[in-house]
């Protein structure tokens, strides 16, 4: 289970503002070592007889930012959305190949996707609060699914979840509000703190800035940069300076394949496939 | 500005809109002083009393309304309780849980059932509704609810319960395909996102899908008490037709629409004839007044299915 303990302050130096022009690139992770969170090979995936993603090999490194990068139609949403089972919301999907989270199969038979969602949290393009909770109500409601009752602990987890989130300053002194009243910029911090407080094992996030004004966006950047230390992020993105700025590693997808896959200051400066440099280069996609 | 050869059609349509618009309201005006003028004797001749008086005595020619309204909200009632959670469950599956192939036949009956003429749903609840309710139901509700008063007294099979349960059938259709259209527009991005959280299919429906749609669930349900309250031929038939007000849902009742149909024609009086047309009036403000209420409850409703969302 992630550690859910209030956030550090924001560290110093510049934050990853949207308008900076050169793309900060962080640091990768130290040595080649790291945890493997998802272990994935030869995944393929179908809506009905379209084959939407071919062999896919990957291991997504664990307290890391992974960015999933393509043009449209590539399949990196729906990537994403394997890797908790959304896609199966779908009728006439099917999997091949092997798809693992620490070790352990997501697509066993015995295993729930109401489970697996548990473990893998989502947050999605537009934010999408329920309309007739208060924002508190809205944050606690994956707790109050699980049967968390107890008033002091929702107490914390609300307060922590929101912190994380960076929201909390902004609504602690109206947390009875509608979730809805909030500024879409807020809007999309509730849903990653409503994601955040059943403590999934990984963020997924869907072009979690695309409905984003720039501030609105470096907000977000700035909660992914901290949210890097306890968690497993996987962003999947339009946009490659975001890519480039906040992601320790990048997948680059297309045609429902992966094309290359290594560190993200590797895929910028080096690539060593042509389409990637292409497609980082804005020469197509 | 334009020249009057482009402007003109722009200026005819907003006003041929318009006419429309207020001929629905001159209608209703109309129908209402017509009543009021066919009422006139009844209201002088009985003056407020004639609400609440339980007399219906055409031997004697006294007259009061205080059955039928009793009649008519009753059978509403019983008609919404049981046709709105079938209704609203029914559009459920439709929108949530049915199987694609299954999904369009499903439609189809339920918008048949709109299309059957009242009269067969009369027939149909003399014959085979009403002898099944008094040998197996009501005998039933008697036993195991017995101490209520409200499943109390003498069984007759013709009773306020039938009429209640016919209605229901009557209101079924417009209730679910108007919730289903409410359903349907609940957006799936509220479904995905508790889906994300780990819900279950019934939680899903729980805080995404109901809870954003209640608005408009409740706006159909009212849509239907609207028709449960004009119902006449059908209820006529099951409801037993006697101006009596009881505890006992058992106990033959009367409506107001009922009445109307039934006696029209035998209002040997011109008093008679005048409470008759007062009956029309009472129902016709009855309408209303449950349709603004309804539509204030609709505005203290919290949460909104069409509010902000971005």
């Amino acid at each position: 289970m992630a550690d859910l303990s209030p956030p550090k302050p924001i560290a110093a130096g510049p934050p990853a503002g949207a308008s900076s022009a050169v793309p900060r690139i962080p640091p990768s992770i130290a040595g080649g070592e790291m945890e493997v969170a998802f272990d994935i090979a030869g995944f393929s995936l179908w809506y009905g007889a379209n084959q939407a993603l071919f062999d896919v090999d990957i291991r997504i490194p664990t307290r890391a930012v992974t960015a999933i990068i393509g043009p449209s139609g590539c399949g990196k949403s729906t990537f994403l959305r394997a890797l908790n089972r959304m896609h199966e919301l779908t009728p006439g999907t099917r999997i091949a190949g092997r798809l693992r989270l620490f070790g352990e199969d997501l697509y066993a038979a015995a295993i729930d996707p109401v489970v697996v969602r548990r473990r893998v949290g989502m947050v999605f393009q537009k934010s999408n609060p329920f309309p007739t909770m208060s924002i508190a109500d809205n944050v606690l409601v994956g707790l109050r699914l699980n049967g968390v009752s107890d008033r002091a602990f929702l107490r914390d987890r609300l307060e922590a979840s929101l912190r994380m989130a960076a929201l909390w300053d902004e609504v602690k002194d109206h947390l009875s509000r509608p979730g809805i009243s909030l500024s879409g910029g807020q809007q999309q911090r509730l849903c990653i703190a409503r994601a955040l407080a059943v403590q999934p094992e990984v963020l997924l996030m869907d072009e979690p800035c695309s409905a984003l004004d720039p501030i609105a966006t470096a907000k977000i950047e700035e909660l992914i940069n901290e949210l890097r230390a306890s968690f497993t992020v996987i962003i999947v993105t339009h946009n490659m300076q975001q890519a480039a700025r906040v992601s320790n590693r990048t997948a680059f997808f297309y045609l429902g394949k992966l094309v290359e896959y290594d560190q993200t200051r590797t895929i910028f400066m080096n690539p060593s496939n042509s389409q990637t440099e292409a497609y980082v280069a804005g020469r197509f996609g | 500005m334009l020249p009057a050869g482009i402007r003109w059609p722009d200026i005819s349509f907003r006003w041929l809109a318009l006419l429309a618009a207020v001929t629905i309201g001159v209608l209703i005006a109309l129908v209402g002083w017509e009543l009021y003028q066919g009422s006139r004797m009844a209201i002088g001749q009985f003056g407020p009393r004639f609400l609440v008086s339980s007399t219906w005595n055409p031997v004697t020619d006294q007259y009061g309304a205080w059955p039928f309204i009793y009649g008519t909200l009753v059978s509403s009632a019983i008609a919404l309780i049981i046709a709105v959670p079938l209704g609203v469950a029914t559009a459920l599956y439709l929108t949530e849980l049915a199987p694609m192939r299954i999904r369009q036949p499903v439609i189809m009956v339920v918008e048949m059932l709109a299309a059957v003429p009242s009269v067969i749903f009369g027939l149909w609840g003399i014959f085979v509704l009403i002898p099944w309710l008094r040998d197996h139901l009501f005998v039933w509700l008697k036993t195991t609810l017995g101490f209520l008063p409200l499943f109390q007294g003498p069984i007759y099979g013709v009773s306020m319960l039938a009429g209640g349960i016919v209605v229901a059938i009557m209101i079924l259709p417009i209730i679910t395909s108007v919730s289903r259209e409410i359903l349907r527009s609940v957006p799936n991005l509220q479904r995905e996102a508790a889906y994300a959280l780990g819900a279950t299919h019934w939680e899903v429906m729980r805080i995404a899908v109901l809870s954003y749609a209640k608005r408009g669930l409740f706006g159909a349900s009212v849509l239907g008490l609207g028709r449960a309250l004009g119902e006449t031929m059908a209820v006529t038939m099951v409801i037993g037709n006697r101006p009596e007000v009881s505890a006992s849902l058992f106990a033959p009742g009367y409506t107001l629409a009922s009445v109307i149909a039934n006696e029209f024609t035998e209002a040997t009086t011109d008093l008679y004839l005048s409470s008759l047309f007062e009956l029309g009036l009472v129902l016709l403000a009855v309408t209303i007044l449950v349709n603004v209420i309804a539509q204030l409850m609709l505005r203290s409703l919290a949460g909104s299915g069409t509010g902000k969302i971005n």
